[in-house]
């Protein structure tokens, strides 16, 4: 199956099994303007705005209260944002009711009803229209059916959830959504509830969906592998505001603030001070370019597998190593670096020799540099 | 668009929350039914019995309550609750210490044993005394020669109230029990405590919330036990009437008032109860086992 | 001791005592309740089937047992509607007095049977606080089998609600969040997905409260009319025949009833762990 690229996706020819002239064959964009939602006195989104756009399949990335799951489900409907706007297509989401809205929502335990069949799960969201939208019975099956076939469950319309797998409920969940041919698909932490592998398993289904059908689709995840295997664009959140918006080669290779940097993939930080245009480690310049940080305290951050390793390399961080550990097929060591003892890890391969307590100097091949978080005003008050 | 009151935007968080719930009118009408129907069929009942026993006035209230058979009677409901909630409340002990904390086959007969007096009506509860040890009783004979009176006297009722509240107190501590699990016991005897101290200090502490709730439903019942008694009481004024039963036989008679007098302490005693009951799962939800609802 | 402990456990425990409060538990149940028991079964098999069937089959006995099924199960059935309507608004709603509310509906639990009975009476008599409203109607509710429903659905409604209501709680919002994302509205939600899925605990309510409505007694004598064949409870009419002394008609009565409830709460039993496995829990 050739990849789609996902902006130009066409629904007709792509051969999606709901094609039926509705209006929404056409994947549609969302925006964000300045959306503010605040429980109580605890600000929950501090005016985030956020373009998506058509038959994307974008991330909400960010650990638990960052507010990536409040702007899911106030682009659902289930919740009303404090103030701000949210546009469908450029028009007015805020207006219209869940029901109104057409989006296909995912949750992470499945909520399948219990006591209905496979099949009669699928085709909920058919039988509920009013008569003059409601396809006949026999449309609806063959609809179901149809979707069931595409998330590869064939021949399973007749169990109950009880009797399903994890991986199996959740398929039959993203079937359901999609039987009403929803103009934006909204997974909330879709895997969460699943083994590893299952995991892995779903999340390469999921990309194949995607492609299949082009959806526009929005993914809530605290998992920063999940993100970045398959996201098209990563939207890196914290504490209701947005850090970063990338793709996963941007997010990964050019994080813009220590929060990013660290919160996808491994980082090792050591404080380091801007001062003359070079930086410095203690007393030590290290080949660093400073470039736009002003001087002052600094902090460096780079991935322990980016890293070159010598004897005595000019420029380079000199640390002594306190711990040796096996990282899968790798060697993590565990370094003491500079005056203050910063400890920071690096990653070797496995058969490089190495002792406790051996010097060693370390350069980073990739790196970033930002400036220190400033101290609280009021601590230098006290 | 929002009204901010105490820093809570209310007309986004009731819009929010209008997902998962009815409309305001359908909200509204579902409330006016569920008041409408507990007034009714609850409410007016218990108000009705004060204000009928108060109908001839505080004077005739007293009265109807210091007259020597009330009085009696009043005597007999105590002693029967006197003998039959502790009897019960170590029955409970027991009965929760042997299910909860250890595995033995034929539990699940046992727990269903347990429950059984609330699936048999109370007459039936009475009944079965009755064909023990009343006149053409299995006993019936042996216990005239010696001169016992069982059933149609005081000994009788204290067996069928004993029959109709023992799952009270158990039924309140086996689940809990189950639910705490044997750990804390095993750490105790590890750390050298005899069985009876292990039982003492650290299985009745954790459980001593349910236990009171359990008694507090015993003695309500044990109290208020009508059918059961009625039919192994010999219904002899003074002698083996029960408050309950009491009442019934001033109602008989005619004497409304009375009846209801004697019944608005009854009233009373369920108020209490009532209150006790809501005050202990408001505090202590957590303690009392879920599944303790009777 | 040990040995017999070792005997009767299905594996070993550290803790001690479990001799003696089996021992006592057993000791205790066997007195109170296995004895009287077993006079019941010995009673009622020493009339032999065709003596046990001639007493049950009596139009009279027919009469009470109908009287006493019928109305239970009308009266489960009215406290089922208004029973989850009440734990519906006492979990879903916020409104002021709703504890109050809640406490009220354990008041049938609380309050002996003998004090409803008379208060219920009072009320429905025709000139009582409602009966006094209904007469002109001509619709009259004390001593007559309308009556005994009403006090059946007073003992009943709390097995409804509070069966109910703690499944209801726990209901996941997320299914309800589903159902409107595919568009539908919410009669549709509650009737089509929350519904059909408390119905377990629905049941259960239900053959709670018919189980208790059946035995009930004393909440009943007062208001019905106890008019043989019309407004006569089966309870009631083993008392009368206790007093007659007709132990072994009793006995008859006593038993016919316990094996009818036995079997509507065995068939709602085999309906619910039917619906376990398909459902699942």
């Amino acid at each position: 199956m050739d990849a789609l690229v996902a902006n130009e996706v066409n629904y007709a020819t792509v051969g999606s099994p709901l094609t039926g002239g509705t209006r929404w064959d056409k994947p549609m964009q969302v925006s964000f303007e300045n959306v503010v939602r605040t429980f109580g006195a605890t600000p929950a989104l501090h005016g985030v705005s956020l373009d998506i756009r058509p038959g994307e399949l974008v991330a909400l990335l960010g650990p638990s209260g960052s507010g990536k799951t409040t702007l899911l489900r106030i682009l659902a409907g289930l919740d009303i944002p404090n103030s701000g706007r949210v546009l469908f297509d450029n028009e007015d989401a805020l207006k219209l009711t869940v029901k109104e809205r057409n989006v296909g929502l995912v949750f992470q335990n499945y909520a399948l009803f219990r006591h209905m069949t496979v099949l009669d799960n699928i085709g909920f969201g058919l039988r509920v229209r009013p008569r003059s939208r409601r396809p006949s019975r026999k449309e609806i099956r063959r609809r179901a059916l149809e979707l069931l076939d595409l998330v590869q469950l064939s021949g399973l319309e007749k169990r109950y959830p009880s009797q399903l797998s994890g991986g199996q409920r959740q398929r039959v969940a993203f079937a359901r959504a999609l039987a009403i041919e929803p103009r934006v698909l909204l997974l909330d932490e879709p895997f969460g509830a699943l083994d590893a592998k299952v995991r892995r398993d779903l999340r390469r289904w999921l990309r194949e969906i995607h492609d299949k059908t082009g959806h526009t689709t929005v993914f809530v995840t605290h998992d920063q592998e999940e993100a970045i295997e398959l996201a098209d664009r990563v939207v890196v959140m914290s504490q209701g505001k947005i850090e970063q918006i990338g793709t996963p080669d941007e997010i990964y290779d050019e994080p813009n603030s220590p929060f990013v940097f660290s919160f996808i993939g491994e980082s090792s930080v050591l404080p380091v001070k801007v001062e003359q245009g070079k930086v410095w480690l203690d007393e030590h310049p290290l080949d660093v370019a400073s470039g736009k940080i002003p001087n002052g305290p600094a902090q460096l951050f780079f991935r322990p597998d980016e890293v070159e390793v010598g004897s005595d390399l000019p420029g380079a961080i000199v640390g002594v190593v306190s711990a040796l550990r096996r990282h899968g097929g790798a060697r993590r060591v565990e370094l003491e670096v500079g005056d203050r003892r910063d400890h920071i890890e690096i990653e070797l391969p496995a058969d490089y020799r190495l002792n406790v307590s051996g010097r060693i100097s370390v350069r980073p091949r990739r790196y970033r540099l930002y400036p220190a978080p400033t101290p609280n005003l009021s601590e230098l008050i006290e | 668009m929002s009204d901010l009151i105490y820093g809570l935007d209310f007309v986004t968080e009731d819009r929010a929350r209008s997902v998962t719930t009815e409309r305001r009118p359908v909200r509204i009408a579902l409330i006016l039914i569920a008041v409408a129907f507990l007034t009714i069929f609850l409410l007016l009942p218990l108000v009705s019995v004060f204000s009928e026993a108060l109908r001839a006035g505080l004077g005739a209230y007293w009265e109807a309550i210091s007259e020597p058979d009330a009085l009696a009677a009043m005597r007999l409901t105590l002693l029967v609750a006197a003998i039959a909630v502790p009897a019960n409340f170590l029955f409970g002990l027991a009965a929760s210490w042997a299910i909860a904390k250890f595995e033995f086959p034929g539990k699940s007969v046992l727990n269903t044993l347990i429950d059984l007096p609330f699936s048999v009506s109370p007459v039936i509860s009475g009944l079965v005394y009755v064909l023990l040890f009343g006149l053409q009783g299995y006993f019936g004979a042996y216990l005239q020669s010696e001169g016992i009176q069982i059933v149609f006297a005081v000994p009788g009722i204290v067996l069928a109230t004993i029959f109709v509240t023992f799952p009270f107190v158990a039924r309140e501590l086996v689940p809990l029990m189950q639910e705490q699990g044997i750990g804390d016991e095993e750490a105790a005897i590890s750390l050298g405590a005899s069985g009876l101290k292990t039982f003492l200090f650290v299985t009745l502490p954790n459980v001593k919330w349910a236990l009171l709730y359990g008694v507090i439903l015993c003695n309500a019942r044990a109290m208020g036990e009508f059918g059961a008694v009625s039919v192994v009481s010999g219904h002899i004024r003074g002698k083996t009437n029960t408050m309950p039963l009491h009442v019934e036989i001033l109602y008989n008679e005619y004497n409304f008032a009375a009846a209801f007098a004697v019944a608005s302490l009854l009233a009373l005693l369920a108020l209490v109860t009532l209150v006790v009951k809501v005050a202990l799962e408001w505090r202590f939800a957590d303690q009392i086992s879920a599944s303790g609802r009777h | 001791m040990a040995g017999a402990r070792g005997l009767a456990l299905k594996r070993p425990s550290a803790l001690p005592g479990f001799g003696l409060a089996l021992g006592f538990t057993l000791t205790y149940l066997s007195l109170i309740v296995l004895i009287p028991l077993a006079a019941l079964i010995l009673k009622t098999a020493s009339l032999g089937f065709s003596g046990f069937w001639e007493i049950v089959t009596a139009p009279r006995t027919l009469a009470a047992l109908r009287v006493s099924f019928v109305i239970s199960l009308i009266a489960a059935a009215i406290n089922v509607v208004f029973g989850v309507i009440v734990a519906w608004v006492l979990i879903r709603y916020r409104f002021p007095g709703r504890r109050v509310l809640d406490a009220i509906v354990d008041l049938p639990f609380a309050l002996p049977t003998a004090v409803a009975g008379i208060a219920l009476t009072a009320i429905y008599a025709p000139n009582g606080w409602i009966g006094s409203w209904l007469a002109p109607l001509g619709i009259k509710v004390a001593y007559t089998p309308l009556g005994i429903g009403v006090a059946l659905v007073f003992i009943g409604l709390p097995f409804v609600v509070r069966t109910v209501q703690p499944v209801l709680e726990d209901f996941e919002r997320e299914i309800e969040e589903a159902a409107a994302s595919l568009c539908a509205n919410r009669r549709q939600t509650v009737f089509r997905v929350m519904l059909p899925a408390l119905m377990p605990s629905i049941l259960t309510g239900f053959a709670l409260a018919f189980a208790r409505a059946v035995g009930e007694y004393g909440s009943v004598i007062f208001i019905a009319g106890n008019i043989p064949f019309v407004s006569e409870i089966a309870p009631l009419l083993i008392v009368i025949r206790l007093e007659e002394f007709s132990y072994a008609q009793a006995t008859a009565i006593a038993a016919a009833m316990l094996f009818i409830a036995f079997a509507v709460i065995l068939f709602v039993n085999l309906v619910q762990a039917w619906q376990r496995r398909r459902f699942g829990q």
